[in-house]
């Protein structure tokens, strides 16, 4: 085996991913580089292809095409016991009839590396475990056995450490502890992380950077607060968040914005803030940026203002209030005020008008899709099915 | 003694306590018809294997049908009757042989099954279970058919060839049910952690296979050491246990035959029973470890 301690991350590249399963496609054409010793998140829905991902790095599937290469070494054709690559498994897999301690040694022991005992035991003090080395996994509960599944996996000090949702499986308290427990971890050993969820706040708080991954292809890629303020598809507009899309032709441009006609509405967005500036364009805004007026406001070049819309919906959640409008023509917005008492509150039925200033709008490269939307949480299954429908009508036309 | 003892049995039960006669006629009725048809129904199971026991220590001369005095000859000389001994030697020789065979093939096979997909795999499935619901009589003279047809001398070898046959079977469906209960995440895990194929199957598929195997083997055992109908069929020359009772029983068993069933019984009993001490041992350690 040969192969020691990692000292530090190593980069992963996946060079022309793609992964066939009999009747679909799980991935397409997927390029992607991670740099050493971030924090790196793949998101998506179930079914989207993300945990195929991680598995082709660890290398439980093979790859259909493309090259994988872990710290500049092309590792495509290893097995995953030559990886130097542990994975945290979703259901933490840890074996039932070994102790906590013995789980913990056994990557360390099949790599023969010296005083096994000595480090598991340091990596279970890592995780505030050492107390139950000697405990079987069933003795455990759900946030211990996950604490030394993830024991288990940084023990041998891999220059990639792959996370298949670990946190799914517990409750919301637990998980924030444990989020913060995984970002310490991960900045105490400096180890590449690659995290799967389809938990876009986990996502977001604990990642460097954030792909977003839809139907086997990544959408966008990038640092958390510009996916948030700067999404690039409909997708992740929608999955990332909440966000009011409206879409209309581009009526007129000029050196940094455009403008687009919704249902005989102005909307203005920067030029630099659109990423397609001809056409039919879908400008989007945040929920929370908009601001709700009893009166038509002021008209000005730096805002952007719809109505008269009726107030459908009003629901207190604490720290704010999400207001429900219906615009005639423009269909129903979403708006979030927050609850500092000095804004206006709303009664359902009551006439506002919604306005937001030009630099929060953004515009998409895709349009919001005419048919029922894909729903973002459809199973493995379906698209299963739907892919192999769609590969027997390609293959009918030709 | 075991007699007596179901004797005491059914008297404890049959008298239940005064204040019960007081209730209802039909409640009473139930109260000690219940367990009078129990204890008769094991004093039947039982009376058999009590009189095999009994009749161990019985001073025969020809036959060993009536009681002629106590004795501790026929446990002291177990093989002053060769044939006894004989036989049983080649029962176990057999049963060991075909349980070994058995439970491997079976063992692999049911892995093959549960893990891999592959051609004709349902096809299989169904084919193994057939050995189970066919009649020993055609099987046993099938093989011996086949036997004669290939000129393969009949003997232990083909004893022991026709019993794995018939184990596999049982073998694959006890082992099948385990496989299918291990989550492959586990061998997944065991990859991942830089254990190479066979440390992985050694170290975690086998160890949790393990109840299932030994259960499988056991069952193989039994019925192995049981068998009479295939053996009989496609033994040639060779005697195995229950084949030597089945010709001895038509001139008189000797009261060796009975020395070596009641020691199995003994050994199988006092295996149990040892089995399920070690296992509350376990358990009260597991609890006292929480």
């Amino acid at each position: 085996m040969g192969q020691g301690f990692a000292e530090s991350g190593a980069d992963l590249e996946l060079v022309g991913i793609r992964k066939r399963f009999p009747g679909f496609t799980a991935i397409e054409d997927l390029n992607l580089s991670i740099p050493a010793g971030s924090f790196f998140a793949l998101l998506g829905p179930s079914g989207c292809g993300k945990t195929t991902t991680l598995r082709l790095v660890a290398g439980l599937e093979e790859v259909t095409e493309g090259r994988i290469l872990i710290g500049g070494k092309d590792v495509t054709a290893t097995k995953p016991y030559q990886r130097p690559v542990n994975t945290v498994f979703q259901s933490y897999a840890l074996f039932p009839h070994m102790s906590v301690l013995e789980n913990v040694a056994f990557g360390l022991r099949r790599r023969r590396i010296a005083d096994a005992t000595g480090k598991a035991h340091e990596a279970l003090r890592l995780v505030e475990l050492d107390h139950l080395a000697a405990r079987k996994p069933a003795q455990l509960s759900g946030g211990q056995q996950q604490r030394v599944a993830l024991a288990r996996a940084i023990v041998n000090r891999p220059a990639l450490l792959l996370l298949d949702e670990p946190l799914g499986a517990l409750d919301l308290k637990l998980r924030r502890q444990m989020q913060l427990e995984l970002k310490a971890v991960q900045e105490e050993v400096g180890l590449t992380f690659l995290h799967v969820t389809h938990d876009q706040e986990e996502a977001m708080t604990m990642a460097d950077t954030v792909a977003v991954m839809n139907k086997g292809r990544i959408e966008q890629l990038g640092a958390p607060s510009v996916l948030y303020e700067l999404p690039r598809t409909v997708f992740v507009a929608n999955f990332l968040g909440q966000s009011n899309l409206l879409s209309g032709p581009v009526i007129g441009t000029t050196a940094d914005s455009i403008s687009v006609d919704v249902e005989g509405t102005r909307i203005v967005v920067p030029r630099s803030r659109a990423h397609r500036h001809r056409g039919n364009v879908t400008v989007g805004v945040r929920p929370e940026k908009l601001v709700l007026g009893f009166g038509p406001p002021e008209e000005s070049a730096a805002s952007n203002i719809l109505g008269p819309g009726r107030v459908i919906d009003v629901s207190f959640s604490g720290v704010s209030t999400q207001y429900l409008v219906a615009i005639a023509g423009v269909g129903t917005i979403v708006v979030f005020a927050q609850n500092i008492g000095t804004g206006p509150v709303a009664s359902v039925g009551v006439e506002v008008w919604v306005s937001w200033r030009v630099e929060h709008g953004f515009g998409l490269e895709d349009e919001d899709a005419p048919a029922p939307k894909f729903p973002s949480d459809t199973d493995t299954a379906t698209i299963a099915v739907q892919k192999k429908r769609a590969l027997m009508s390609e293959f009918g036309d030709s | 003694m075991t007699l007596q003892e179901g004797a005491v049995l059914a008297g404890a039960v049959t008298n239940p306590p005064g204040r019960a006669h007081r209730r209802r006629s039909g409640f009473r009725l139930g109260k000690w018809l219940l367990p009078v048809y129990a204890a008769l129904a094991l004093l039947f199971l039982l009376v058999p294997i009590a009189y095999t026991f009994v009749f161990s220590f019985n001073d025969s001369i020809r036959s060993n049908i009536s009681w002629r005095g106590f004795t501790l000859d026929n446990w002291l000389a177990i093989c002053a009757a060769q044939e006894v001994c004989e036989s049983f030697g080649n029962s176990i020789l057999i049963a060991v042989a075909a349980t070994l065979i058995a439970t491997t093939l079976g063992t692999m096979i049911a892995i093959a099954l549960v893990r891999y997909r592959f051609k004709f795999r349902s096809q299989v499935s169904l084919l193994l279970f057939l050995p189970m619901a066919t009649p020993e009589v055609v099987l046993g003279a099938g093989l011996a058919a086949e036997f004669l047809a290939a000129g393969v001398q009949k003997g232990i070898g083909t004893v022991i060839i026709a019993h794995t046959m018939f184990c596999i079977s049982f073998v694959v469906v006890t082992v099948k049910a385990r496989v299918a209960s291990l989550d492959p995440a586990l061998e997944e895990a065991g990859r991942d952690l830089y254990g190479s194929p066979a440390q992985v199957f050694w170290r975690i598929t086998f160890p949790l296979l393990l109840p299932g195997i030994v259960a499988a083997a056991l069952l193989s055992f039994a019925l192995s050491f049981d068998d009479f109908i295939i053996t009989n069929f496609n033994s040639g020359a060779a005697t195995t246990f229950p084949k030597f009772i089945y010709v001895a029983a038509a001139r008189g068993i000797p009261a060796e035959a009975n020395v070596v069933a009641s020691a199995v019984f003994i050994f199988a009993i006092a295996l149990v029973v040892v089995s399920q001490v070690s296992a509350a041992a376990r358990q009260r350690r597991l609890a006292k470890g929480t």
